[in-house]
């Protein structure tokens, strides 16, 4: 199999190449690999990517998946316009 | 801020059925969708249920939304926010949403969440050519908006999403060529499985993708034979040509909200990934927080509809209301969701639960 064609993450184009090439630089958690490439930080919030990036951990360290952590979630859910957040505060005060 | 004192976050059988126990009870709801139309699956599901005759079998999953829809639209205490997204949910119980690119802000007592699911993907060659689908995507293009999603088609996955999915495909006249699934058995209802095969559709276990192949979308794909530990056997592969691909590998529950909210979630996998923690009432690690259908594991939408009714029960009775003849109503429905999940294909959810510590 070619990992350079195997697309991961498709909102910020991250490989399977990418996540073997950052796991043998020892980057191990999702969180790490989150900063690093930004895989699911894009539109989707790692709703596609983030099941694949799990298993792919679990695989590449020969981990049960129970022990592969998920990412943090923090709001928002999707991509929302400052302007949007700066009226909404403006309306309260 | 605007207050609520119950919000329901998702509009689909768990939600909607929630939002009926509640306004029973007498209390005020507002249910916030994502989506221009209520319902969530229910939307597309244009093939009739199995089950129950008190969770609607025999009719079709359209029909059904139908009748729930009906059963609360015209209440005086109902208030719906549609094509809204909830975008963050605050442990001080603010509820923050977006609709039409302006962001509204709301202060809620009570919180369900029905949230649904995502679907899967599974990695290979080429997986972003135009033309690789979710199977659930699929249907909504077919069943909701009218459009063919190919004319040649590669399903990928044998549960009840595959299985369906292929045959209101060949409704609307497309052909599957082939239905491939990487387990040694067939995941969905047999029934439904010989329906396609009795079309003619070859079903293939043991069997995975290895890569798709096309220019600028998908012109054919490469389909090979896994060993027990699920890895691809070189010299098996075969070439099919099809303008799709379709993927039913399961769904995933939609936590997102609840770990914004830091309720307890736990990886079962028996479950679809990470679920909230839920007791006896379907009531997350924090109080006045509920979570019913798909986000608390992977099931189906009768489940889905008991679930969201004990919620509504229990969110109703937590906050002092009145609920006539809850306790044996609530009785007749741990039954029949017990009951539902007692056959076969049943055992998965009962393994998965017994992990979680709600059974």
């Amino acid at each position: 199999m070619d990992a350079k064609n195997v697309i991961i993450c498709r909102c910020s184009d991250v490989t399977l190449e990418d996540l073997f090439e950052l796991f043998e630089q020892g980057y191990t958690t999702f969180e790490e690999l989150k900063r690093i490439k930004r895989v699911g930080m894009g539109p989707c919030q790692a709703n596609t990517c983030g099941k694949m990036v799990q298993w792919e951990i679990a695989k590449y360290f020969n981990k049960p998946l129970e022990e592969v952590p998920f990412h943090n979630m923090r709001p928002f859910t999707m991509g929302v316009k400052l302007k949007a957040i700066k009226e909404a505060a403006e309306d309260e005060e | 801020m605007k207050r609520a004192e119950f919000v329901i976050i998702g509009a689909g059988p768990a939600g909607l059925r929630a939002a009926k126990s509640l306004l029973d009870a007498g209390a005020k709801v507002l249910i916030i969708d994502r989506s221009d139309l209520l319902g969530g699956q229910l939307t597309k599901q244009t093939h009739m249920f199995f089950g129950s005759e008190k969770q609607h079998a025999s009719k079709r999953g359209i029909d059904i939304l139908k009748l729930m829809v009906d059963a609360i639209i015209e209440h005086e205490n109902l208030e719906i926010i549609t094509n809204a997204t909830v975008v963050g949910l605050y442990k001080d119980f603010v509820i923050g949403y977006v609709k039409a690119d302006v962001y509204y802000k709301i202060q809620a007592d009570s919180i369900i969440l029905a949230t649904g699911a995502s679907e899967k993907a599974i990695p290979f060659e080429n997986n972003d050519l135009p033309g690789v689908y979710a199977a659930g995507a699929v249907q909504t293009l077919m069943n909701v908006y009218g459009v063919k999603p190919g004319e040649k088609v590669l399903m990928v996955g044998s549960g009840n999403i595959g299985l369906i999915v292929a045959y209101q495909l060949m409704q609307a006249g497309v052909e599957v060529v082939k239905l491939i699934e990487a387990a040694s058995h067939i995941g969905g209802y047999l029934v439904h499985a010989s329906k396609i095969k009795r079309l003619g559709v070859d079903i293939c276990t043991n069997m995975s993708v290895k890569r798709a192949l096309g220019k600028d979308h998908v012109e054919a794909v490469e389909i090979w034979k896994l060993d027990a530990q699920w890895k691809g056997i070189e010299g098996t592969e075969e070439t099919l040509e099809v303008d799709t691909i379709c993927m039913a590998v399961g769904l995933a529950p939609l936590t997102e909200l609840l770990q914004q909210l830091g309720a307890e979630v736990k990886y079962v996998r028996e479950l679809g990934g990470n679920v909230p923690v839920i007791n006896q009432q379907f009531k997350t690690s924090i109080d006045g927080v509920y979570a019913c259908g798909d986000v608390a594991g992977i099931e189906e939408a009768s489940s889905a509809m008991m679930a969201g009714e004990i919620a509504g029960i229990e969110a109703a009775l937590s906050r002092g209301y009145d609920v006539e003849n809850a306790a044996n109503r609530l009785n007749e429905l741990r039954e029949d969701l017990s009951n539902l999940r007692n056959g076969p294909h049943g055992e998965k959810i009962r393994a998965g639960l017994a992990k979680l510590g709600v059974l």
